[in-house]
């Protein structure tokens, strides 16, 4: 494997307290140097002046829908989308068909990533078999395996004693549970955010209630477990005040939000367009406001997309029938620097801290840096540059984006994957 | 016909995105159209030539006739769609039935969904107009204005008034669709139901809630009676149905001490002895067949209006 050199950009590398005009070289696969004025014979060249060097981001929350669904994704089109997106690595959930719950669908899937892959894809597996909420899946086991998590995304498991029994075999096997955060009986079937939106529409609505109750139970059961606990998704101001509080007090609590969230308001779905229409749902101003206050103060840790593709035919129906779930590998930087960077909320070091480093510390995985001897997994970014989402733009197999149609700024120039330029703009 | 605004729009979804003028054209429309009911032939050409669909995806039986009628007075062919006998119960998509039915080159389609903001979602869809007939808890755009239609025509006005809303307001389109045509025109509207059929955060639409049918009922110039909807029972907190008259049923006892002229409306169909008494419901303060009648010269205003803008919009010649 060659040399890649890419000189003049701005790097942002907040492990090693990098935010300097820097060279970066490649070479075999790993990061090489990175330092003012690299020189390196036979190198392939690729000059960043005036953008942003980056480490590949990392999405601790995908889906990619194979085994099962491949008419909606497949790990091989949903890693060329995060490649698009500037995402390197991504953790693919469980909730496929069937689901990642034993030695045998795990093998499965990694040979399909094997041989269809174009970023770096981690496995999270169930918690429960059948992420049916009733019997465990064998933690050990899985772990033997190179399991990054465990969680019934989608679904929380009801019962407490269930819930801590999961969480103590997760910490005896040094395994990261994440917990999706919605108590059914509380959601009750809604499709939004209960409230005057909710109201207006006719629609049923989904509490706040039903998200921070199971939060507090979720700390409150690792805290019994002594176990680390991430909360996939957070949309409520209740929640992030839940987590700060906890987080003061030295809980092991980390949490994530969609761009979605920290960009969309309720009133997006006024049009009963099923392109907002999610899980948690779209909440209101106020929510918004807290979750961007999350980000700055750091009660919360990650941006992760909850890349949730689905067909035509799931959306383009009555709103209440829509599956729920948007897409987001391709927009989630960009949705991060318009929103956040561009409004003072996070500067560059703090948007790789929750896109790169951050959920690669989560996950306890080797990615989200530029440290010498590390992957070589590298993204170019033109901060300034301008685009109009659209869906004949989207490389996913799905198109169902929150933002379409909206001028997003910031756009991947390359994305390198262990020293390969794996999307370019001009390639 | 009073000229109180232009109508560009193609379809008639709700009242909510309605300028308090679009409502208020709507009303003088149906005025004048009112008349043709009681000629001896009744019928105008004003939509010779056009075709108008009723896809009905609920069991309704006023609502469609009254369509129908108002469709017929006007002219139009008629083509009735009940889904229970249509492609949709093969699995068809309410776009591809939109669409195979627009092929059919018709003008308006008359929509009735049991999902919230199936008309809007046709509507955005077809070159033809939606026109809602009725869509899940949302919306009930014409129900509502044959509703003002007859308060003003029994009151003289609608700004002012104060309206009392009692019933199932959570999972009412008649509630929503009347507090939207309501205050927009002026009226105070009360809300009146048991806790848990009030839904979230509705006083930010601009009206009051009680749980106090007494209080609901006094210094009223109306009271709209909404049918309870036992079908849709899915909660153990929903009062039994005798529980319900006991406390909010609209008796004659509680209109002695209403205003002596208070209007009674109900938008059918009513369940007797339940939502009021039969003594009520055909008293002398019972307008519940008028808004029947109503119906008729409201939906064919809207009918009218929507086929007119759509040739303005799509650069048709007029007939």
């Amino acid at each position: 494997m060659g040399k890649l050199l890419i000189k003049n950009g701005r790097v942002v590398d907040p492990a090693n307290k990098v935010d300097a005009v820097r060279d970066v070289l490649a070479e075999n696969g790993r990061i090489a140097g990175v330092a003012e004025n690299i020189r390196a014979n036979s190198a392939k060249v690729i000059d960043a002046a005036g953008k942003i060097v980056l480490p590949g981001l990392v999405d601790m929350h995908v889906h990619l829908r194979e085994p099962g669904r491949e008419d909606k994704e497949t790990v091989a089109s949903g890693t060329k989308a995060a490649l698009k997106g500037g995402v390197t690595s991504v953790l693919a959930m469980p909730n496929t068909t069937p689901s990642i719950d034993s030695a045998e669908n795990v093998s499965f899937l990694k040979e399909i990533i094997k041989s269809t892959a174009s970023a770096n894809v981690f496995i999270a597996a169930a918690i429960t078999k059948g992420r049916e909420g009733k019997e465990l899946t064998d933690i050990a086991e899985l772990k033997k395996l190179g399991i990054a998590a465990i969680t019934d995304d989608g679904s929380s498991l009801d019962p407490d004693k269930l819930m801590l029994e999961a969480l103590k075999k997760a910490k005896a096997n040094g395994m990261l549970a994440i917990c999706h955060c919605e108590d059914k009986k509380l959601s009750n079937h809604g499709c939004v955010n209960s409230g005057i939106i909710s109201t207006r529409m006719g629609l049923k609505g989904i509490s706040r209630e039903s998200e921070y109750k199971r939060v507090e139970r979720d700390i409150d059961l690792a805290a019994k477990a002594g176990s680390a606990v991430h909360i996939a998704h957070i949309s409520c101001r209740e929640s992030v005040e839940m987590i700060r509080r906890a987080k003061k007090n030295g809980a092991k609590v980390t949490c994530d939000v969609t761009p979605h969230h920290f960009s969309l308001t309720e009133e997006a779905v006024l049009g009963f367009d099923a392109n907002f229409k999610m899980n948690p749902p779209l909440r209101s101003k106020e929510d918004v406001s807290a979750i961007r206050e999350g980000l700055r103060d750091g009660t919360i840790d990650a941006i992760a997309s909850d890349h949730a593709p689905h067909t035509e035919n799931e959306k383009e129906i009555e709103f209440e029938r829509a599956e729920f779930g948007v897409i987001g590998l391709e927009t989630e930087l960009a949705a991060a620097i318009t929103e956040l960077l561009d409004q003072g909320i996070l500067d560059w070091p703090g948007l790789v801290e929750k896109m790169a480093l951050n959920p690669a510390r989560i996950l306890g995985i080797d990615k989200g840096t530029l440290s010498i001897g590390r992957d070589a997994d590298i993204v170019i970014v033109d901060p300034d540059k301008a685009w109009i989402v659209r869906r004949e733009g989207l490389v996913s197999k799905s198109k169902n984006c929150a933002f379409l149609g909206r001028e997003l700024k910031g756009a991947v120039e390359y994305t390198i994957c262990s020293g390969k330029v794996a999307y370019g703009i001009h390639s | 016909m009073a000229e109180t605004a232009a109508w560009t729009r193609k379809d008639l979804l709700g009242l909510e995105d309605l300028s308090r003028q679009e409502i208020e054209l709507i009303l003088s429309t149906a005025e004048s159209f009112k008349e043709v009911s009681t000629r001896e032939i009744k019928k105008v050409p004003a939509l010779r030539g056009k075709t108008v669909v009723n896809l009905f995806y609920e069991p309704s039986t006023r609502t469609r006739v009254s369509f129908e009628v108002a469709a017929k007075r006007l002219s139009a062919d008629v083509i009735n769609i009940a889904t229970e006998t249509s492609s949709v119960r093969k699995g068809e998509t309410l776009i591809d039935t939109g669409r195979n039915i627009e092929a059919l080159k018709v003008d308006i389609v008359v929509v009735r969904h049991n999902y919230s903001g199936a008309g809007i979602m046709l509507a955005r869809h077809l070159k033809a107009s939606v026109v809602n007939a009725g869509d899940g808890w949302h919306e009930h755009p014409t129900q509502a204005l044959l509703d003002i239609f007859t308060l003003k025509e029994k009151l003289g006005k609608i700004a002012g008034l104060k309206v009392s809303i009692v019933g199932d307001i959570a999972h009412s389109r008649v509630a929503r669709s009347n507090i939207w045509g309501l205050t927009k025109l002026g009226a105070k509207v009360t809300v009146c139901a048991p806790p848990m059929l009030i839904p979230p955060a509705i006083e930010q639409t601009g009206v009051s809630v009680t749980h106090d049918i007494g209080a609901a009922l006094k210094g009223a110039d109306a009271v709209n009676v909404l049918r309870m909807q036992f079908e849709r029972d899915d909660s153990l907190a929903f009062p039994r149905q005798l529980e319900y008259f006991k406390s909010f049923g609209i008796t004659r006892e509680r209109l002695e001490k209403a205003k002596k002229d208070i209007v009674v409306m109900h938008p059918g169909p009513i369940n007797r002895g339940i939502e009021m008494s039969s003594e009520v419901a055909d008293g002398a303060n019972s307008v519940i067949l008028e808004q029947v009648t109503n119906g008729i010269a409201v939906r064919m205003a809207a009918l009218f209006l929507v086929a007119q803008a759509n040739e303005a919009i799509n650069g048709k010649a007029a007939d």
